[in-house]
């Protein structure tokens, strides 16, 4: 039992961090908005260099075989770097499910190995629109997309569908509805197998948002923390008053209790992705609460400032709200939570934290993520 | 991250858990805030030492087990999950005990401790004073020194178990020329002493929880005296980190409460109008198990070496207010029949369980440093905001 990060997985977050802030700032988010694509070339690319799309796919495909423990904290830094592009539903969430693709069909379509060997270097890209999510986020900047018919997983060409853009409120953000026909030749899975491959993607794409959403909120506390110093009013910082230091106080301690269920979800997802529905809820319920917290907050703590398109807070602000309600709202999480409360069999009580294979009732190795 | 305990973890939780079966006592204890209840709880911890489980984490020399977070938070878990007593004791293992550990010497270890975890002597907590709460640097209560003595005089209030408990752990303005967080220091006095006068005060279920203690001209040895004398400050702001860190409400308590939560929504679920409290009980239930994860992953950071940090203030307000909404909730629950007392002919033992859960979580936002003093202490060493 050791519920915390190696040396190797702090020090890659690290230096995303480190990379994020200098390469992603307000000044050149709000340039994408003025482009077409959306998408910074420059940052993406040092994105890829530093090893990102690598990060999941299996060594034997090029890739640097991580899992979803090593990732969580890179897609935390994306969320508070508000990053645009669509990296973590890539990385995290797409990727993951070609790669569960390939192992279930034991490497027989050699599509799919050869996509995450381009995937890996960078050279192309995947997305994926579940049913849950009407949209798909920069749709038009990717080569694949893995979409559902029924069960059906289909691995379909961008050219090969039609998209129409929608404008979000989050300027960062390229929604597009995707119009397509299914065809048997676009067909990885189906039946049971394809029901675990949309199953674990819900569970993994929810979890990449958790993570955004608590990057999101701390990025925004510390914002609001800058500005209540340096804004004075009678003569002194608006921080000094209790009443705006316990708005951010409240926004802290929703974000540092979201923190350990993100963490646990993204062990067992890395774990288990069919099995890890109440810990991903969990994960996304209390990461959206403390991410709707902070922006109601944090806009209260910048006063008119704060309601201004020229204040940056918007920009996080907007994606916090959007991040929210992708891959299944608070509602849909708590409600699949309150269905596993009302199950008879449910394992309830201080012993079941960590499910029930530590009381020896069930066969399972260890597993070390 | 490795979330499955080792073999070694799950025997200990074996072991525990059997025990633990073959010795809580058959009928639930009456309220240690009674004669009768604080004699059967003493009772219970004298029978946690003699299975060495009053405080695994203490050195085996002091009654322990030398177990890390880990095993005391397994322990933890088996000990909520068998309902057994709640601790009487804990002003003396959960915060003095610690505290000696750090501050003590070796002679007060040997004198306090063993005492402690023993089960023979109960302790008190005396900080407080009528002008001093939430402002503690504010405490007037003096004790003077006259050779190798120290001579008491003045007043403590909401001193927790004071009415049964034999010490109280105090702190007291030695320097009368002092001011503020200078000049005090640390002093254990037991509560029999000649001078000492301690008055109850009924807590909002009646019983004599709490109490006044007056000191005319108590005198007490300086073997008393913990650490130097004027660094009190500095002790009982380590005393206060464990209160409010990591061990004074332990992760499993709120689970076994919202667990019985759930179960009573389940009873109840084709009753409710009150269309919040689905999403209440959906909510205390991930609240509780956030809570434990918190811990785990302070206690895995500690083992590791690392340090609790600014951010373990957030536990008490969480805890606190999540105490709150798992009781608000079952009342809401047990709707008309929520305020039927425990004497009533129509009471159940469910009833009287939450009713008695329901009036103690009122007090869980105000003690340990209220919840306004906590968001404070948030906003300005974990967040950075400026003080003045």
């Amino acid at each position: 039992m050791n519920f915390t990060f190696n040396d190797d997985q702090l020090l890659f977050r690290d230096s995303v961090r480190d990379l994020l802030s200098n390469e992603v700032t307000a000044e050149r988010i709000r340039q994408r908005w003025d482009s077409d694509s959306g998408v910074d070339s420059a940052a993406l690319q040092s994105l890829v260099d530093l090893g990102l799309t690598a990060a999941l796919v299996p060594e034997e495909q090029g890739g640097l075989g991580l899992n979803t423990v090593d990732f969580i904290l890179i897609a935390e830094e994306c969320g508070r770097a508000a990053l645009p592009e669509p990296i973590v539903d890539s990385c995290l969430v797409a990727t993951p499910m070609l790669v569960d693709a390939d192992r279930a069909l034991e490497g027989s379509d050699s599509r799919l190995g050869e996509l995450l060997q381009a995937i890996a270097s960078g050279d192309q890209t995947v997305l994926c629109g579940p049913s849950i999510n009407p949209y798909i986020n920069f749709a038009h900047s990717a080569d694949y997309l893995l979409l559902p018919h029924g069960n059906e997983v289909h691995l379909v060409a961008i050219d090969a569908v039609q998209l129409e853009l929608q404008t979000s409120v989050d300027l960062s953000r390229r929604l597009s509805k995707v119009s397509w026909q299914p065809r048997s030749e676009t067909c990885i899975a189906r039946g049971e197998m394809g029901a675990d491959l949309w199953r674990s993607t819900l569970n993994r794409g929810a979890l990449a948002n958790a993570a955004q959403l608590l990057g999101l909120s701390e990025a925004m506390v510390a914002r609001s923390v800058q500005f209540a110093t340096d804004r004075e009013q009678f003569g002194r910082p608006i921080g000094v008053n209790q009443a705006v230091k316990h708005l951010l106080a409240d926004c802290a301690v929703k974000a540092e209790f979201a923190k350990p269920a993100i963490y646990r979800a993204a062990y067992t997802v890395a774990v288990a992705p069919t099995r890890a529905d109440w810990s991903v809820s969990h994960a996304k319920a209390s990461a959206g609460d403390a991410a709707r917290a902070a922006s109601r907050n944090c806009t209260q703590v910048h006063g008119a400032m704060g309601y201004t398109w020229e204040c940056d807070l918007h920009i996080w602000m907007k994606r916090a709200w959007t991040l929210d309600r992708e891959w299944g709202d608070a509602g849909f999480h708590k409600n699949r939570i309150h269905e596993w409360l009302l199950q008879p069999n449910a394992l309830l009580g201080p012993q079941y934290t960590f499910g029930r294979r530590h009381l020896g009732d069930a066969v399972n190795p260890t597993i070390a993520v | 991250m490795d979330l499955i305990y080792t073999a070694a973890q799950t025997q200990f939780r074996a072991e525990v858990r059997d025990w633990l079966k073959a010795h809580i006592p058959a009928a639930p204890l009456p309220s240690f805030d009674t004669d009768v209840g604080f004699a059967a709880h003493r009772e219970w911890e004298k029978t946690l030492a003699q299975g060495d489980f009053g405080m695994v984490t203490w050195p085996k020399e002091f009654g322990g087990r030398g177990c890390d977070l880990i095993d005391w938070l397994i322990f933890e878990e088996e000990y909520y999950r068998a309902g057994a007593p709640l601790r009487v004791n804990q002003n003396g293992i959960f915060l003095l005990g610690p505290t000696l550990m750090e501050y003590g010497t070796p002679a007060q270890k040997k004198r306090f401790i063993s005492a402690m975890a023993s089960g023979s002597e109960m302790w008190a907590q005396g900080w407080s004073e009528p002008g001093a709460g939430s402002d503690m640097a504010a405490i007037r209560c003096r004790a003077d020194r006259d050779g190798d003595e120290f001579v008491i005089n003045g007043q403590k209030i909401w001193s927790t178990r004071a009415v049964f408990a034999d010490w109280v752990f105090c702190l007291l303005r030695t320097d009368p020329e002092s001011s503020r967080h200078h000049g005090l220091s640390f002093i254990l006095v037991p509560l029999d002493a000649p001078g000492v006068t301690v008055r109850p005060i009924p807590q909002l279920n009646g019983l004599p929880g709490f109490a006044e203690i007056f000191f005319d001209d108590v005198r007490v040895s300086d073997f008393n005296l913990i650490g130097e004398e004027g660094g009190g400050w500095a002790i009982a702001m380590a005393t206060a980190g464990f209160e409010r860190g990591l061990m004074l409400r332990s992760p499993a308590r709120f689970q076994q409460a919202s667990k019985r939560l759930v179960e009573l929504y389940r009873q109840r679920q084709n009753d409710i109008l009150d269309l919040s409290i689905e999403d209440s009980v959906v909510r205390c239930y991930m609240d509780a198990e956030a809570y434990a994860l918190s811990t785990y992953q302070t206690a895995s950071r500690l083992i590791n070496n690392g340090a609790i940090g600014p951010e373990s203030s957030c536990n008490k307000i969480f805890w606190s207010e999540l105490d709150l909404s798992i009781h608000e909730t079952a009342m809401s629950l047990l709707g008309a029949k929520a305020e039927i007392e425990p004497s009533s002919p129509d009471a159940d033992q469910q009833l009287s369980n939450w009713l008695d859960g329901f009036l103690f979580a009122q007090s869980g936002p105000i003690y340990a440093g209220t919840n306004e003093i906590q968001r404070n202490i948030i906003a300005e060493r974990m967040l950075g905001m400026p003080r003045r």
